[in-house]
This record gives C-alpha cells, sequence and structure tokens, in this order.
C-alpha cells in the first residue's frame, strides 16, 4: 500500500513544530518584539496561494471573483512581509552594546 | 516552467532559512543576519510560485502592481511607526495575516480547480476540511487582532467588556463552528462555507473584548499563534511545504510567547483568555484599605538621592511608553554615568503592552543591550543597589504578591525593589494598576513618591543633577 502524501506533509508540520519550540526558546528575551514583527512577516508566505489565487483567471477574464481575491490577498500578504522585515530591520538595527570607551 | 519536484525541494530551502530566522534571534550579534535569511526565503519562495505556474501573462503584471501597492504601503508604514506604537502595529500585521488566509480560502473554494482541489461542489473531502479549518482560524486571527489593535490604540477602552452569558455564548460559538465544518464537508454547500466564516469573525471578536488592557502581552502572543495555524491549514490545502513549515513555526512561537507572558503574571492561559481581570476585583480589594500617609517628594530631592548612591536599577513600565520617557530617561543616565554611578535596567516579562515592548524602547534611546537584564538575572541586585528608580512601572514590583495569598496576584514574579535602600517611584497619582490593588511599595519607609509626568520628571531630575 501506498502511504497518503498527507501523511508526509503531517510529518513536516509535526517536526516543524518542535523545530519551532526548540528555536524559539532560545530566542533572547530582549528580542522579542522583533520575533513577533518576523514571525509576521514570513507568515506572510501564505502570498504563494494567493498568486496561485491571482493567476487563476484566464486570459480573457483576469479578474473573476475567485482571483479578484486573490489579487486582494496578495497586496495584504505584500503589506505584511515589507511592512514586517522593514520594521524588524529597524529595530534590529538599534540594539547597540556598550562602546568600549564608556 | 519548472517541475513540481523542482519547486517542492525550493518551497523546502525557503522553510530551513525561515529556520535559520528565527534562530538569528538568539542574540542581537546575529539577528540581523537572521533577518535576511528570511527575507530571502520569501524572495525564493515567491519566485519558485511564478516559475512554477510559468503563466507571464496580463495577470502578472497584475499581481506585482498588487504586490508593488502592498509593498509600498508596507514599507512606508514600516518606517513611520514609532517604536512605542509597536504593539498596535503588530496586532494589525496580525489582522492581515488572517484577512488574507480567508481570502486564498475564499479563492480556492470558488475555483478549486486553479489549486488541482478538484471542482466545484466536489472538492476533495481532505483540503475542504483543511480550507474550512485555515478560513475559520484566519477569519477568529482577524476579528480579535482588529479588537486588540482597537484597544491598544486607544479606540476602544481597555477595560474588559463583560455581559452575563458570555462563557456560555462563545462555548455554543466554539462548538458551532466544529458542526458547521461537519456539515459543510458532507454537503459541499457555499451557503454553509459563508455562514461559518461569518461565524468565525463573530467568535474572534467575542474572544477577545473581555480582555483587558495589560493582559494584551498575552492576547497578541495567542493571536500571533493563530495566524501560525491558520498560514498551515492553508499550507495543507495547496500542499505547500514552506507554508506548512512557516505555520508550525510561527503557531508554536506564538504559543511559547503566550506561555511566557501567563508565567510572568502567574496566571493560568485560561484565566487570561477567559478575560474579566481587574474588572471585577477592584472594589473588594480597596474598599478594606484606609489611607496611609506616603512620602512624596519633588525633583530636587530625587537627583540628590541619586547623586549620592553608588549604583542605580531603573525598573521601567508601561507608563515610560504612553509618556515616551525613553530618550528622557537616557539622558538621565548618561549624567548619572559621568558621576561615575552604576545603572543597570530590570525588565519584567510583562512590563509593557507586548512581549520584548520596553527592550525594544530602550534600544530606541540608545541603551545598550548589556545593560538591561531580565528579572531573574538582576533581581538579586535589588539587595545591593542604593536607589531604585520606577518608572510607569506598578504591579510588578508589589510585595503583595510574595506576602500576602489572598491577593489577585499572589505568586506573581514581581523585582524585589522594596530591597533598595531607597526607593524612587514615578508616577501620576496613588491610583492602583492594572491589577486594581494597592501597592504596597508606596508606603514603606524608604519610598518616595515623585508625582508627575515620567518625562518632565526625568527632565526636571536631570537638571537637578
Amino acid at each position: 500500500m501506498e502511504i497518503d502524501p498527507l501523511i508526509f506533509r503531517l510529518s513536516i508540520f509535526i517536526l516543524s513544530i518542535f523545530v519551532g519550540y526548540y528555536v524559539v526558546w532560545s530566542v533572547t528575551p530582549s528580542l522579542h518584539t522583533p520575533l513577533m514583527s518576523v514571525t509576521n512577516a514570513i507568515s506572510s508566505v501564505i502570498i504563494v496561494g494567493a498568486i496561485i489565487a491571482g493567476l487563476s483567471g484566464n486570459s480573457d477574464t483576469i479578474f473573476n471573483t475567485s482571483s479578484t481575491f486573490g489579487f486582494l490577498a496578495i497586496a495584504l500578504a505584500a503589506i505584511n512581509i515589507f511592512g514586517g522585515f522593514l520594521v524588524t530591520q529597524r529595530m534590529l538595527a538599534m540594539y547597540k552594546k556598550k562602546k568600549k570607551d564608556k | 516552467m519548472i517541475s513540481a519536484n523542482l519547486s517542492a525541494i525550493f518551497y523546502l530551502i525557503s522553510g530551513v532559512l525561515f529556520i535559520l530566522a528565527l534562530r538569528g534571534l538568539s542574540s542581537p550579534e546575529t539577528s540581523r543576519q537572521g533577518n535576511l535569511f528570511g527575507i530571502s526565503g520569501m524572495i525564493i519562495a515567491v519566485t519558485v510560485t511564478f516559475l512554477l505556474i510559468g503563466n507571464f501573462s496580463t495577470g502578472f503584471i497584475f499581481v506585482l502592481i498588487f504586490i508593488l501597492i502592498g509593498g509600498l504601503i508596507g514599507a512606508f508604514i514600516a518606517y513611520r511607526i514609532p517604536m512605542t506604537a509597536m504593539p498596535e502595529l503588530v496586532a494589525g500585521f496580525h489582522s492581515l495575516v488572517g484577512l488574507a488566509a480567508v481570502f486564498v480560502a475564499i479563492s480556492a473554494f470558488l475555483n478549486p480547480e486553479a489549486f488541482n482541489l478538484g471542482t466545484k461542489g466536489n472538492i476533495k473531502l481532505g483540503s475542504l476540511i483543511e480550507m474550512s479549518i485555515g478560513a475559520a482560524v484566519g477569519a477568529i486571527t482577524f476579528s480579535g487582532s482588529i479588537i486588540a489593535f482597537l484597544k491598544l490604540q486607544g479606540i476602544m477602552s481597555g477595560s474588559p467588556i463583560v455581559f452575563k452569558g458570555q462563557h456560555p455564548l462563545n462555548a455554543i460559538i466554539l462548538i458551532s463552528i466544529v458542526v458547521l465544518i461537519y456539515l459543510l464537508c458532507a454537503s459541499q454547500s457555499s451557503n454553509l462555507f459563508w455562514i461559518l466564516l461569518a461565524v468565525s469573525f463573530l467568535i474572534g471578536f467575542l474572544l477577545i473584548i473581555p480582555i483587558g488592557g495589560a493582559d494584551m502581552p498575552v492576547v497578541i502572543s495567542m493571536l500571533n499563534s493563530y495566524s501560525g495555524w491558520a498560514a498551515a491549514g492553508i499550507g495543507f490545502t495547496l500542499e505547500n511545504t514552506a507554508l506548512i513549515i512557516t505555520g508550525a513555526l510561527v503557531g508554536s512561537s506564538g504559543a511559547i510567547l503566550s506561555y511566557i507572558m501567563c508565567k510572568g503574571m502567574n496566571r493560568s492561559f485560561f484565566n487570561v483568555i477567559l478575560g474579566g481581570f481587574g474588572a471585577t476585583d477592584i472594589s473588594s480589594s480597596s474598599a478594606n484599605k484606609e489611607q496611609r500617609p506616603v512620602k512624596s517628594g519633588n525633583a530636587d530631592d530625587a537627583a540628590f538621592l541619586m547623586k549620592n548612591a553608588s549604583s542605580v536599577i531603573i525598573v521601567p513600565g508601561y507608563g515610560m511608553a504612553v509618556a515616551q520617557a525613553q530618550h528622557a530617561l537616557r539622558e538621565m543616565v548618561d549624567t548619572l554615568k559621568k558621576n561615575d554611578i552604576k545603572v543597570s535596567y530590570a525588565i519584567h516579562p510583562v512590563a509593557g503592552r507586548m512581549p520584548g515592548h520596553m527592550n525594544v524602547l530602550l534600544a530606541e534611546a540608545n541603551v545598550p543591550y548589556d545593560e538591561v537584564f531580565e528579572l531573574e538575572e538582576i533581581n538579586n541586585d535589588f539587595a545591593n543597589a542604593d536607589v531604585a528608580f520606577v518608572i510607569g512601572a506598578n504591579d510588578v514590583t508589589n510585595p503583595v504578591a510574595k506576602t500576602d495569598p489572598q491577593s489577585p496576584i499572589y505568586g506573581m514574579p514581581v523585582l524585589d525593589v522594596e530591597k533598595c535602600k531607597s526607593v524612587l517611584f514615578v508616577k501620576r497619582s496613588l491610583s492602583p494598576g492594572y491589577a486594581g490593588i494597592d501597592n504596597d511599595l508606596f508606603y514603606k519607609e524608604n519610598t518616595l513618591m515623585l508625582f508627575a509626568d515620567a518625562k518632565k520628571m526625568t527632565e526636571d531630575i536631570t537638571k537637578n543633577l
């Protein structure tokens, strides 16, 4: 009997939860705010689904109901991706060590 | 253009890059590199999707236009947002992830052929289950985050909104969501799909309104977790590894943060989620307390105390964020350092309105991160310090948490501020904090209350030093 591909995806899912668990516990508490903004940005990889949805119309009708939702989702996810990564970058640039001469 | 197998490998690579992005946050030195890993992971995922579809017609141009529009808005927000507004921003971003998940699910439901999920009205059962779970969780994330955003922004009152029968109502709605998903899978009816979305939006709203402002750290972390699970649900529908890995990472990340926040308040997750904290306890605990004398002082007294100290510990809280006092605070500390006074900062896990809120504000004010310590790292130092400067914090310093088993915050880990030789407490009035209880620290022999706006007081002290 073949194994259902769903089982493989489920395995990836469960293992990723464990990876996430250990990786996030090692995040220093002072960086918890950047952690939230960066997880925000990466969870917007949902844009992949939005792109498929947006391109689902045929060449005559680019905007049907289904693809319109796709395009809206693309814009929302793009706000998050750019906003999330850039604001994280901005925050992380502020974390400085003590200057030696002090 | 490229095969499904090759694209799956690239999605896996971008998933791994996202793991490395989070790994980088284990220390500030590696964090910037980590962020670059995250960005490259995203670029790979998007590029591979374009190549996989291989459709570079007019539709593709529109996709780029929408990415550009969203990107410009996002970049604009990212550069303009003040650091004190970070909690609102994150809540707002969560709502967008949730809504994007809902839209993708709607699109897939209306046009399953495009996603290889079967035909309309005859969607593969597994896909339909995954899709409806993703849509429901996404909708809850969206409306919940909107409420959290409104409360943090101050548009909606931060006090809990409670009404009779609230919990039974929520329970019924949650059960009805499960039933709706079951019926939807059995009938493939699009009406049920819309009802499911509407009910999910409603419950997201109802779940967050009873939770008070200072419990927002838990709420934001929880919604962060939800947005991850919504993404994972959609990832299963689309059979996309990058999305499944990311969803699981974000889901567990948010869950851990909620756990840390709850532990910082010594309350169970359910106690926070059921809400109403601080709304019911006020009358019972403040009624039996008579007026007690407090010592209050001015900037001059505070400056005198600090000038004669050899070590000072600063305890910032949400009030510092409200008064935007972080820059003034750092200037005061610079002056103290010039007088050879040792200064460090003590951060309670739930100080502020989101995890790590105080750290970001201090970093913004150019405070080196190796002068900023967590509760466990610094709590023993209070006994050896001369002055504790409490600015905008309250409940997290209350010794009652250690002494009075009747208190609602009993057992919460608190900063041992009272062990300092003297305590300077900047506060606008004697009013109780979020937990609705009096702070014993106000009435201690060695406490000097400084009644003023945090920023103004800090500036005045600096002038007097």
